[in-house]
């Protein structure tokens, strides 16, 4: 067994205990005056910041790498039958801020076929330079040929930053790319910023079922690699006079590894997944009757949501368990999460209280649920959410 | 591929999550009296590979990377019916990211075992990144599938498998070989038997220091890891909003209002 590569010294150590509550992990313990490490330290260096005297140190073997040669956001601009993901305009539009805190370029690199009308929408949404692979044998996704070009577009150009959708398409290849050109991938971010004196990408991400946000740098090796949630960035606008340099690259798709074959495939159906809905709306037991869930399901169709349900109602029959939200049914962190006619009780707020906005409609004033929305309106879900539905499809044709 | 298949599962031990709650005062997250479990995710990669083994004979070994104490997540594993645990576990291999921690379960799976097959859960419910399994599979040098819903067909050394992608799913033919994450649908996990969790008791769980696996140590733990956090902090908190009373119309207006600043609309 080796050491921890973290110490204190002695010396320095004024045991003032600071370290000890800086660890949100417990990792830390003080003893005779001065802290020890357990087994399970993350080494996420709180307890190094917190100290006032310097005392923690942790040992890091120094790497030599030129990251002065890598210039550039570069964007996985993720296509589905030639149509671009939305979430590739979210990060062109956060490269787009990136790049001009940092004075650099903001680049896309799209793969697929028959891409023309894609690399359009592409310099429409403001990439200065846009790197085409457009070939049949690329038109659908696989890891292998996918990663493989990205792999080699990142060693030729060298962005400091590099951008993907956190797609299940995205989170597939997004680890096959950052392991090939060993350097750092930080999942699932939900806010990205450039430290203005380290000039590094500060990558934020929720861990541990959305209890903590983590800010996580890649400091040694480049391009700073992140999968980003989609529907958290904005798009970027679209301007018809932008201008981008189209690089159009050649594939010899020969040359391309391709060791999973693709030997059939269906569109998916629909399924009842609360888990990965951005948007939920529930019912419960003060819709009455199973009929709320109809009015529920309008309003989720309407926002392309799914319909999830508190524990009475599932006990009186007026819906299936897979649509429970709750202690004994489904943890979910939706973007927002819509509660009607639901009380709150402690079993249903341990489900759905890290949901990111929390919007209740209940009649009662009192119900314990307004007490973690974020917005509660008063008042009769019968009456709110036919109009509501109504001002959502009004409002989705204007649009 | 000569008698049965040689599976390897990859665990990781958790803290139960739906348990593990932020201290606002403290900042630390509170772990007195929080169980430490096998990651959900992983129950039905340890399923699967029961599964196979029951269906094309072999054996199915469990491999962990962490602290000691992480013994008793491998435990686990054989009492649901898992041969022989491996956990790799010392200092210098703290502090690893996802990059670190997968050189460190590559190197070992080379030493230790010969292989066919490598599950992986399809993410873990603290670190929540999915990165390990694919990440693996690249310093295997051998493919990766995510999100794999069923393992259709092993047969002459190639498998057939499905996936699932947001918009389809998709049946896939590899060569063996192969790391795959699988996700929840795929099964439904079993509960240990009672022979199982005596069995678990007595087994020996072989640990492996980086000594064992002559890692490269600019590689593994923290010196591996390209990544480093910087800031931990409690998310906002949905705590009482706004509370408004109206009209209907006014009520609906203002929750429409709500959903276009949230830009779902």
């Amino acid at each position: 067994m080796s050491e921890l590569p973290i110490s204190v010294d002695k010396e320095k150590c004024i045991s003032c205990s600071l370290c000890e509550s800086a660890c949100a992990f417990g990792s830390l313990v003080m003893e005779e005056g001065y802290p020890r490490f357990l087994d399970d330290c993350r080494l996420c260096g709180e307890c190094v910041t917190e100290c006032p005297t310097d005392a923690i140190l942790i040992e890091e073997a120094g790497t030599e790498v030129k990251l002065s040669n890598y210039k550039g956001i570069l964007v996985f601009a993720e296509q589905w039958n030639g149509k671009v993901h939305p979430v590739s305009y979210e990060l062109l539009g956060k490269g787009r801020e990136l790049a001009d805190q940092l004075g650099e370029k903001l680049f896309a690199v799209i793969i697929g076929s028959e891409l023309s009308d894609a690399v359009k929408e592409l310099t429409m949404r403001g990439a200065d330079k846009i790197f085409v692979f457009d070939h049949p044998e690329l038109e659908v996704f696989r890891d292998d040929p996918y990663s493989a070009i990205l792999e080699d577009l990142v060693n030729e150009e060298k962005p400091s930053i590099f951008l993907i959708g956190a797609t299940s398409i995205g989170r597939s290849l997004g680890p096959k790319v950052a392991a090939c050109l060993e350097t750092g991938l930080t999942a699932d971010c939900t806010s990205l910023d450039i430290d203005p004196d380290s000039r590094l990408l500060l990558q934020t991400r929720p861990a541990y079922g959305g209890n903590i946000m983590a800010t996580i740098i890649c400091t040694n090796t480049r391009p700073q690699i992140a999968t980003v949630r989609y529907k958290v960035m904005k798009e970027a606008e679209k301007d018809p006079t932008n201008e981008s340099e189209i690089i159009k690259k050649t594939v010899d798709i020969n040359d391309i590894p391709d060791r999973v074959k693709i030997i059939d495939f269906s569109p998916a159906k629909e399924l009842v997944s609360i888990i990965d809905a951005e948007i939920i709306v529930s019912g419960g037991k003060g819709m009455g009757d199973s009929k709320g869930f109809e009015v529920i399901q309008e309003l989720a169709e309407a926002l392309g949501g799914a319909v999830g349900a508190s524990r009475p109602t599932v006990d009186e029959g007026w819906i299936e368990y897979p649509h429970q939200v709750g202690l004994s049914g489904r943890t979910v962190r939706p973007k927002i999460y819509l509660a009607c006619g639901i009380s709150g009780a402690v079993q249903h707020l341990a489900g759905m209280k890290t949901s990111d906005v929390i919007i209740t409609i209940n009649k009662d004033a009192e119900a314990p649920i307004f007490s973690v929305s974020t917005l509660g309106a008063v008042g009769d879900l019968y009456e709110i959410i036919p109009r509501l539905v109504e001002k959502i499809k009004e409002r989705k044709k204007n649009v | 591929m000569s008698e049965g298949l040689n599976i390897i599962v990859c665990i990781k031990q958790v803290p139960e999550t739906t348990e593990v709650d932020f201290d606002e005062e403290t900042g630390r997250l509170k772990r007195e009296g929080v169980a430490a479990v096998v990651n959900p995710f992983d129950e039905y990669a340890i399923e699967e590979g029961i599964r196979l083994k029951e269906k094309y004979g072999g054996t199915v070994n469990v491999l962990s990377m962490g602290p000691p104490q992480a013994e008793s997540a491998l435990r686990d594993a054989i009492a649901m019916g898992a041969d022989e645990a491996y956990l790799a576990t010392d200092r210098a291999f703290a502090g690893a990211d996802t990059w670190a921690t997968s050189y460190t379960l590559g190197l070992s799976i080379k030493k230790l075992v010969p292989y066919d097959l490598v599950i992986c859960g399809m993410k873990t419910t603290d670190g929540d990144t999915g990165q390990v399994g694919p990440e693996l599979a690249h310093h295997l040098g051998v493919p990766h599938v995510c999100y794999v819903n069923e393992i259709q067909e092993i047969k002459g050394g190639e498998i057939r498998l499905t996936r699932l992608l947001d918009d389809r799913v998709e049946t896939l033919g590899a060569s063996l070989p192969i790391v795959v994450s699988v996700s929840k649908d795929i099964n439904q996990p079993r509960l240990a038997t009672l022979r199982g969790r005596l069995k678990a008791k007595k087994t020996e769980i072989h640990t492996i220091t980086s000594n064992d696996l002559e890692a490269d140590p600019m590689k593994i733990g923290l010196n591996g890891s390209p990544t480093r956090v910087v800031k931990i902090f409690t998310p906002d908190r949905p705590t009482a909003g706004d509370i408004v009373e109206g009209s209907p119309e006014e009520l609906a207006e203002r929750v429409l209002q709500k959903l276009v600043e949230c830009k779902v609309i």
